[in-house]
């Protein structure tokens, strides 16, 4: 026996569970809470990995992989899958040959998301069953038993964490890879992996049948568990919820349900049949709660506990035990803000300071740049979904016409726009858009921690790898108009995006410059500039790049006679790293690199 | 140890080092024969925001977070950020407290001002408190990264662990070159 207990994080475990059920491929595109699935299948050599360029790529390959016979595990955030629900619904038709499980990871609360969409619907939308850990010891157990529920069953299994199960670690007991899967080869099945409508037609009925044959199993799943405790109270609960129930009311009687879709119905029944009063404690939508109800069974749920956020242990004692004991502080609450911010040095700050003076109506996108919208810089105006800036902006000028001439301008990363960017630049080429899209492109994924993709010139395992080029592609897509700049070179970047706004064609800027926090590359020196209080004279412009190096300083309008600001802007060395941006904007000639001193 | 479950709860702000504080201390407590949970949130907190990381030990533990009112011991990385989760302190918490002050956006805009008395408020409520100049002692070992092996240094006298296991654990994530660093760091916390 060779086991160890060590702690994980959820995403750790999964990538463990992959490991030790033999998975052969994995895919993925970065997405928080996700990410480190992918990060750490990296250290398992017997395992292909890859980012691919997006969700649905990364599905349709991890299929592939699956129709040879090869166990394949394909990891994303709750909205990447809607970018690969159009693979996931025809391939709950055609089932698969090795096992496949896709993995999840809502967020509830939206700490790093723009909505918190609940993907056990998508299991029962796209009939797969699905399997929700509570823990990580589960997380790395149901990878496993997903792929022997895939294999068993001949469909996709979606494994389903949440920020909470994703990014908390708790003890794993490890052990060492199952024997050999069996080995990938090609076989020909026609019928079944070429969804025509005749051969549809034929695989819907065995979804139907294998949703059937799945709720009988679910009655005896071991992983739908009851814990008998008092019969007052009866709580079916799943994933993290589980944990915060059994903290705040350990003495009530529990069905855990491991697998949430579909239902063990008849578990249920004698479950509810035996308990006084039954609740349902589950993150997000009523979705539990819904088939109960169905079943003509009384339940409380949604009554007790929020819709919107994320639950907590208080929460859910008070959802349990009807009053509220939810400590407030008055000091606590009236605090400023602290929000993420572009660092010091951020190659998006100079273009996000310019969009902001020229005051354009900026189509944003999701990645790092999404942070202009806060003030001072306040230079975004929509952000929906990624590639989303190039589609609004082009329906902004179609609807507006002339009217949006230079006034209207789409900002995405390089990552970003690798994912779903193309179609909509090929979009705005084709059909002629009047839209400016400035790529910022900064060599990396940053946003969720400096990942590789194809415009980077290297794999996830760090290997070489072709380098897209964003000019050349901009061109093959059909733009005339491309140009690059360097976002530390302010008044000549202005000097692009005032023509380049202004030309009724599609046009293309690239802002070329590596995420400040890049290991690979560097352009910023790191040293820091200094501000000469004499010759500040308080006019804030260096406040306005929202640099978090530079700060204000309050004086008294009184002392010093003759002069008259209210204060001054004082440089934090520690901070700074040197990107020359607050010395560009400064009309006093009053910000220095340190010289030493 | 008698059946209850220890709240530790680390406040202060994206950078600051408290995910690898946090990431030790669940070690330490595993190696010490605890169930362990911890949870954060990544992402968009690495860009300076406010992040606080929640450790719970004992014999079992279920929920990875702290319910609010139930921590014992609170580790604040910066003033602001401490006062921003008063409402999670239980009735006799140990407190932690780095003496340094970041300012958030809305103070170096100068449009909001820096709370005043954070240690006050904190040592009122703290069945036990302490200030620890974090920053001026990662300096004096010569590293100012090491602010977060300090606090770690502070922790250690108030946990039933011994600091056998608590070294070993910083030696074993550190490279060769930053040990000797961090060994300093760590008791120049403990006797602060």
């Amino acid at each position: 026996m060779n086991e160890k207990r060590i702690l994980l994080s959820g995403n750790e475990a999964v990538a463990r569970g992959a490991y030790e059920s033999g998975v052969k491929v994995a895919a993925a595109y970065p997405g928080t809470p996700s990410t480190e699935i992918l990060e750490n299948i990296r250290a398992y050599k017997g395992i292909y990995g890859e980012w691919s360029p997006n969700e649905k790529v990364a599905l349709e390959m991890g299929m592939g992989a699956a129709f040879a016979g090869a166990r394949a595990l394909v990891a994303m955030k709750h909205v990447g899958v809607n970018v690969a629900a159009d693979p996931l619904f025809t391939m709950s038709y055609t089932g698969l040959r090795g096992g496949l499980v896709l993995v999840t990871a809502d967020d509830p609360e939206m700490h790093s998301s723009q909505n918190e969409q609940d993907s056990r619907n998508y299991a029962k939308f796209a009939k797969v069953p699905m399997l929700e850990p509570s823990d990580s010891q589960e997380a790395k157990d149901f990878t496993g038993l997903a792929l022997e529920l895939s294999e068993r069953f001949d469909t996709p299994v979606m494994l389903r964490s949440t920020t909470r199960i994703s990014h908390s670690k708790s003890i794993v007991l490890l052990k060492e890879p199952a024997e050999q899967t069996a080995e990938p080869k090609l076989v020909k099945d026609p019928l079944k992996f070429v969804m025509l409508p005749g051969n549809a037609r034929k695989r819907h009925p065995v979804v139907e049948k294998r949703m059937e044959d799945l709720s009988r199993f679910a009655e005896t799943f071991p992983e739908n568990r009851i814990e008998w405790g008092e019969n007052k109270i009866g709580i079916i609960t799943s994933g993290i919820s589980y944990q915060y129930a059994k903290e705040v009311k350990p003495e009530a009687s529990y069905l855990k349900l491991g697998m949430v879709y579909p239902l063990p119905q008849e578990l249920i029944r004698s479950f509810a049949s035996r308990v006084e009063k039954l609740f349902v404690v589950e993150d997000l939508d009523p979705f539990i709660e819904e088939q109960v109800r169905a079943m003509g069974i009384a339940i409380t749920g949604k009554a007790a506990f929020p819709l919107c956020g994320e639950l907590t242990p208080a929460l859910v004692a008070k959802g349990l035990k009807g009053f509220s004991p939810l400590p407030v502080d008055e000091i606590s609450r009236n605090l400023p803000a602290r929000p993420p911010i572009m660092c010091p040095g951020c190659p998006h700050r100079g273009i996000f300071s310019i969009l902001s003076k020229m005051k354009l109506y900026v189509t944003g996108d999701i990645g790092c740049y999404t942070l202009g919208f806060l003030p001072p810089l306040s230079a975004i105006d929509t952000c929906v979904c990624m590639g989303a800036s190039i589609g609004n902006a082009l329906g902004l000028d179609k609807a507006l016409g002339k009217e949006a001439l230079g006034k209207v301008v789409a900002v995405i990363g390089d990552s970003t726009f690798l994912h779903s960017g193309i179609t909509g630049l090929l979009d705005m080429a084709y059909n002629k858009g009047a839209v400016t899209l400035i790529i910022l492109d900064n060599h990396t994924t940053a946003m969720t921690g400096r990942q590789d993709h194809p415009g980077t010139g290297f794999t996830l395992r760090g290997e070489e790898a072709f380098k897209v080029d964003l000019v050349k592609l901009a061109k093959a897509l059909g733009v005339k108009h491309v140009k690059v700049v360097n976002p530390y070179q302010l008044a000549a970047t202005e000097r692009v995006i005032k023509r380049e706004v202004k030309r009724p064609e599609p046009s293309v800027i690239i802002s070329q410059a590596p995420c400040v926090l890049s290991r690979r590359e560097r352009v910023v020196t790191g040293k820091p500039f200094f501000i000469n209080s004499e010759l500040c004279t308080g006019c804030r412009a260096c406040l306005r790049l929202g640099c978090p190096a530079i700060m204000w300083v309050k004086e008294n309008e009184n002392e010093d006679g003759g002069k008259k600001r209210k204060g001054r802007a004082l440089i934090d060395h520690f901070l700074c790293n040197g990107c020359t941006l607050c010395e560009q904007v400064c009309k006093f000639s009053a910000i220095k690199e340190t010289n030493g001193q | 140890m008698d059946n209850k479950i220890t709240n530790i709860l680390i406040v202060g702000v994206g950078g600051q080092g408290i995910i690898m504080v946090s990431e030790i201390m669940a070690d330490v407590f595993l190696e010490a024969g605890f169930d362990v949970k911890k949870s954060e949130v990544h992402g968009m907190a690495q860009r300076g925001g406010s992040v606080s990381t929640h450790v719970r030990f004992g014999p079992k533990v279920f929920s990875p977070l702290i319910k609010e009112g139930e921590v014992d011991i609170f580790m604040a990385f910066e003033e602001l950020e401490a006062l921003r989760y008063l409402h999670y302190l239980g009735p006799k918490p140990t407190i932690l407290l780095n003496r340094q002050r970041l300012n958030p956006p809305a103070v170096s805009l100068g449009n909001e001002a820096y709370p005043e008395g954070a240690a006050e408020i904190l040592s009122r409520r703290a069945e036990k408190f302490k200030g620890i100049p974090a920053r001026d002692l990662a300096l004096q070992v010569g590293d100012v990264r090491a602010v977060n092996i300090v606090l770690l240094g502070a922790l250690q006298p108030f946990l039933p662990i011994s600091e056998k296991i608590w070294t070993e654990n910083i030696l074993s994530r550190f490279p060769a070159q930053a040990q000797k660093v961090n060994l300093e760091a760590f008791e120049l916390g403990r006797s602060a």
